[in-house]
């Protein structure tokens, strides 16, 4: 049995997610729609806490809501004249992703409700990692040791790094 | 009340609805890269929450997500360089308007 506090939070994040995923897609004015993610992501963010995955909660701030919308904003004031609209979908294009949409949801919904043994399963214990557990991990090469993948993502930051200056560069 | 692991997946299953609307039907680049961040997002809460539920002495769906997150950040950067250096060239960010690579 979940405390009263917890399930009331479980509501309130789950409604700022499902609202403002729609307000993102569907609002016209862009940067509206980035504003609509930064508060997803934040949502997002709230789920990883409730969950005691707090230092993922931590990066999902700090690096989406702090890095990838700051560089959203960023290029959509360089690229639009501020208070621009855009234009109004035609019928045949909404209802092509309106279809597509709903039609996925409703086959994964179906697949979720009917073969989900799993879709009861409770959190029964704590889940928490503790931060210099989860350093250790990361720079092990054990078993459960995550070295190669570390190794690997720093070569690919460096790589979009040069990528991004070498792309973005005035000639 | 309980809270199930299904509770946490339906918020997640109607995100990647979302983003696969907006992906279809945003003409922007832009407006398609955030459609695009909406799918990630929910394709991550999905690992996290299965981590959690069912297998919670064992990290992996979060650390998976955790690299998830760098990646999106990296692909991130690099999509809107090459936008930013497409409006510079063709003053737009249509994907209507940008057919040069067509043939």
């Amino acid at each position: 049995m979940e405390s009263v506090g917890n399930i009331f939070m479980y509501f309130i994040i789950a409604l700022a997610i499902i609202v403002f995923s729609v307000l993102t897609v569907t609002t016209r004015k862009i940067l509206r729609s980035a504003t609509y993610l930064l508060f997803v992501l934040f949502a997002t963010a709230l789920l990883y806490f409730q969950m005691d995955y707090e230092f993922l909660g931590a990066v999902q701030i700090a690096v989406y809501a702090g890095g990838i919308v700051v560089l959203f904003v960023f290029s959509i004031l360089l690229t639009h004249r501020p208070g621009e609209k855009a234009d109004a979908l035609s019928s045949q294009r909404r209802w092509l992703g309106l279809s597509a949409a709903v039609l996925g949801v409703a086959a994964c919904g179906y697949a979720l409700l009917s073969y989900g043994k799993f879709c009861t399963a409770q959190i029964t214990k704590d889940g928490a990692l503790e931060i210099h557990e989860l350093g250790k991990l990361l720079l092990s090469t054990d078993k459960f040791g995550y070295l190669l993948p570390f190794e690997a993502v720093s070569v690919l930051l460096l790589a979009c790094i040069i990528g991004g200056v070498v792309i973005a560069r005035r000639r | 009340m309980d809270l199930t692991l299904l509770m946490y997946l339906i918020p997640s299953l109607i995100m990647f609805g979302c983003g696969v609307y907006g992906f279809l039907t945003r003409k922007n680049m832009i407006a398609i890269m955030i459609s695009l961040e909406l799918m990630l997002n929910s394709i991550d809460i999905n690992f996290v929450v299965f981590n959690r539920f069912l297998f919670p002495d064992q990290y992996e769906g979060m650390f998976f997500t955790l690299f998830a997150i760098a990646i999106a950040a990296a692909e991130t950067a690099v999509a809107l360089a090459i936008i930013i250096n497409v409006f510079r060239a063709v003053k737009n960010v249509d994907i209507n308007e940008i057919t040069k690579l067509k043939f």
